[in-house]
């Protein structure tokens, strides 16, 4: 285990994507990233709502469908209610997929021991806690951050310097890589030990056929086409299992101290003018390229592929886009380059009939947010579940500070209609309320408790 | 004890507070984004762009929507209230924490009275911060209405006023007594000490009693801010110190338990009335006579229909 965690790096990849939110007006949208690359490198995973031009979209079709005139500053006010009514509905669209995943990771930290047993550690973080003194116990923990960070720092830029030179080949194949392991190999670890745990015993041809077709169609949803809700819970599944390992593998205060430090180094990677993945983001959209959807999770983008819809002329760019995007991994910003798209095909279409049109708007505004925060909020939440002394106070607490982070930067989002990342604000709620409940608030309830007094 | 003792005391701590967010909040954002877009559309083009909205369904539906149109709103609704009922929690945990830090640990009397003390300032923090929420949810419900075509704010302040203290109500149960629960699983004897065996189900019955207290509170709280019946608010804030209190009698449970659920129903009482509800409402309800008001209830809920 130790060694194999040694020698590959890409399991590292997925871990480090981070989110950012952009604004729906941009232009066509960044980059094809290689995700999993782009996790150990870039950060920066950049989340449109698109809420900025489905609303005039909507309101333009519809007012010169029934004809009644349409007054500028009504037309004004729709928009801006339209803007807070999606940003709103993708708030929900997001806390769905990130609670399952808390859900699954805290599930199974509570539930396996496996996943909370020290088992030697990554060699990202080669110096050992296990110190008498307090001092060294933290010197120890800023030096692994400082090596992990400055590792995730080196992929980052290697990732744009590829991107760059155009070596997409590289790229897809790396990706394929990391999530071929992902797929399997982690998987098998993780069912063995659920095994263990509940005691049953499987046979291994049952087990080689329940991995291989995980496993097989994990890779073919991921990395082609497949049901929207399929691919939404492979990412989901893939995010929990990379959080599963850096729980087990990171060190108590370094991961502490490392969430922290990847939530500045968010801030900064995503909204410093020389920020590499503000860079990778400026060059994807100079090269107009689409971009694959493979290592975001995407609530809503997916849908065009594979249904039938009456009107193809306007689904013809939209299909272009998305084949091309399927040959490879990648990155969120890809659902605004075909939001835009598909706005602009839908405009001039002004006898569509307004219920496609309207679930056309809903459905293809979705939000796309980066694995790295999935990986992140899980790792916390789980970090919370497993150390907090069998405390559910704790793990709720924290579990409530991330998704008020995540709406927060929602917010921020429709006020500010630029790319932003998504890691700091919940990351910050999450480390202050962990701290604070674990040690103000659980000996107060317990102590409660323990009178059956209730407040 | 184990799963049997687990799931029914899960039952009876969440039970009414999940059926509440099951049939009133939990509508689909889908058809509140349709609704609430309703306002900026003329009449008929919201009724055709309702596939699945059946105007024939009656009140019922008519609720949901307007529930609707509260939960995508100012979604997700549960959660800010959830994080500043954490907050103040935080808040009076620190101060008991301190209190404690600075006070002589052996003296059991006096930990106990800490206890007290930290209980009490527990719950005015909550009120208080009830009362921050309801400040923001004004300023929240004065921006959308200025938004709105029509001057008017499409979700009711009395719906939010129910939303939050069912969110505040379901938060604060859920960390009073989860601890309870997962400690119901594993195996163990209650009360081998000399303590009361029934610990388990009064927790459950407490945390229900909670939950159903801090959703009438909620809705009379908001109501009696807006009327500004300042005594009314004064009443909230003392029956929610008598309820903590009363359960500092526990384990004499006929003492605490029984009260609890006096207040508890009164209090709703209360809050139905508040609400607007009357004998009247409950039986035109229960008859179900709402087949003609549906549309123009659906579309009233909106806007007033254009004059062509």
């Amino acid at each position: 285990m130790i060694t194999f965690m040694n020698n590959s790096d890409s399991e590292e990849e997925p871990c480090n994507e981070r989110t950012s939110l952009m604004s729906a007006e941009s232009p066509p949208v960044p980059s094809y990233q290689d995700g999993l690359q782009a996790s150990e490198a870039g950060e920066a995973q950049k989340r449109r709502t698109g809420s900025n031009r489905s609303p005039n979209n909507i309101a333009d079709g519809e007012m010169s469908d029934s004809g009644v005139p349409v007054r500028e500053s009504a037309l004004e006010n729709e928009e801006e209610e339209l803007t807070l009514k999606y940003g709103a509905k993708h708030v929900i669209m997001l806390f769905v997929p990130v609670t399952l995943c808390m859900i699954v990771v805290v599930a199974t930290i509570k539930s396996v021991r496996f996943y909370t047993e020290k088992n030697g550690q990554l060699i990202y973080t080669p110096f050992s806690e296990d110190t008498t003194s307090v001092g060294q116990r933290l010197l120890n923990s800023v030096l692994n951050t400082i090596i992990m960070i400055s590792v995730i720092v080196v992929m980052t830029v290697f990732l744009v310097l590829l991107y760059k030179y155009r070596c997409y080949k590289f790229i897809h194949g790396w990706l394929i890589l990391s999530s071929l392991m992902l797929l399997f190999l982690f998987t098998y670890i993780y069912l063995g030990e659920v095994l263990k745990t509940y005691n049953v015993a499987m046979d291994y041809p049952t087990l080689f056929l329940v991995i291989w077709n995980f496993g097989a169609v994990g890779m073919i949803c991921i990395h082609w086409k497949g049901p929207l809700q399929l691919q939404q819970a492979y990412l989901i599944m893939i995010s929990a299992l990379m959080a599963l390992v850096f729980i087990k593998y990171l060190p108590e205060w370094s991961a502490w101290v490392i969430l922290g430090a990847i939530s500045i180094y968010d801030l900064m990677a995503v909204l410093c003018p020389k920020g590499p993945l503000r860079m990778l983001v400026e060059t994807a959209q100079e090269r107009n390229e689409p971009i694959f959807p493979a290592l975001i999770y995407s609530s809503a983008m997916m849908w065009t592929v594979g249904m039938a819809k009456p009107d193809t002329a306007a689904r013809g760019p939209s299909q272009q886009t998305w084949d091309a995007a399927e040959d490879g991994r990648e990155n969120h910003r890809s659902p605004s380059h075909a939001d835009s798209q598909m706005s602009e095909t839908r405009s001039p279409v002004p006898t569509r009939p307004i219920t496609s049109l309207e679930e056309l708007e809903e459905e293809e505004r979705g939000v796309k947010l980066g694995l790295g925060d999935f990986i992140f909020y899980s790792v916390l939440v789980g970090k919370a579940a497993a150390t907090a002394s069998g405390d559910w106070n704790t793990t709720l607490a924290c579990f409530v500070a991330i998704l008020i982070g995540l709406c927060l930067t929602l917010l921020l989002l429709a006020v500010f209609k630029k790319a932003l990342p998504a890691l700091p604000i919940s990351i910050t709620f999450g480390l202050v309320f962990y701290f604070s409940t674990d040690n103000l608030v659980r000996p107060f309830m317990d102590t409660l408790a323990s009178h059956q007094l209730y407040i | 004890m184990g799963a049997a003792v687990f799931f029914g005391c899960a039952g009876i701590a969440f039970g009414p507070a999940l059926a509440l967010v099951l049939l009133t909040v939990a509508a689909e954002p889908l058809r509140v984004i349709v609704l609430v877009a309703g306002p900026a559309l003329p009449p008929r083009v919201t009724a055709t762009a309702l596939p699945h909205v059946n105007p024939a369904s009656g009140v019922w539906l008519r609720q949901r929507q307007r529930w609707g149109v509260s939960w995508v709103f100012l979604p997700p609704h549960h959660l800010p209230r959830a994080f500043f009922w954490l907050v103040s929690l935080l808040l009076a945990s620190l101060i008991w924490f301190v209190s404690v830090h600075l006070s002589d640990r052996e003296d059991a009397k006096l930990q106990y009275g800490l206890l007290v003390f930290g209980a009490a300032v527990s719950v005015l923090l909550q009120e208080v911060f009830r009362f921050a929420y309801f400040k923001l949810l004004k300023k929240a419900d004065e921006g959308l209405a200025m938004i709105s075509e029509d001057g008017r704010s499409p979700i009711s302040l009395r719906q939010m006023a129910y939303v939050s203290g069912l969110s505040f109500g379901i938060i604060s149960g859920v960390f009073s007594v989860i601890n309870i629960l997962a400690d119901s699983i594993g195996p163990g004897i209650v009360g081998i000490h000399g303590d009361s065996p029934y610990y388990f189900i009064t927790s459950a019955f407490l945390t229900m009693a909670l939950v159903l207290l801090h959703t009438f509170w909620g809705v009379i709280f908001f109501d009696a801010c807006e009327k500004r019946r300042y005594w009314c608010l004064g009443l909230v804030v003392a029956s929610h110190l008598l309820t903590s209190g009363l359960t500092f009698l526990n384990p004499r449970y006929e003492a605490s338990l029984v009260p609890i659920f006096i207040i508890t129903f009164i209090t709703g009482l209360w809050a139905f009335f508040t609400a607007g509800g009357s004998f009247r409402n409950i039986l035109k309800c229960l008859s179900c006579k709402q087949e003609d008001d549906s549309r123009v209830m659906m579309y009233s809920a909106l806007q007033v229909p254009f004059e062509d």
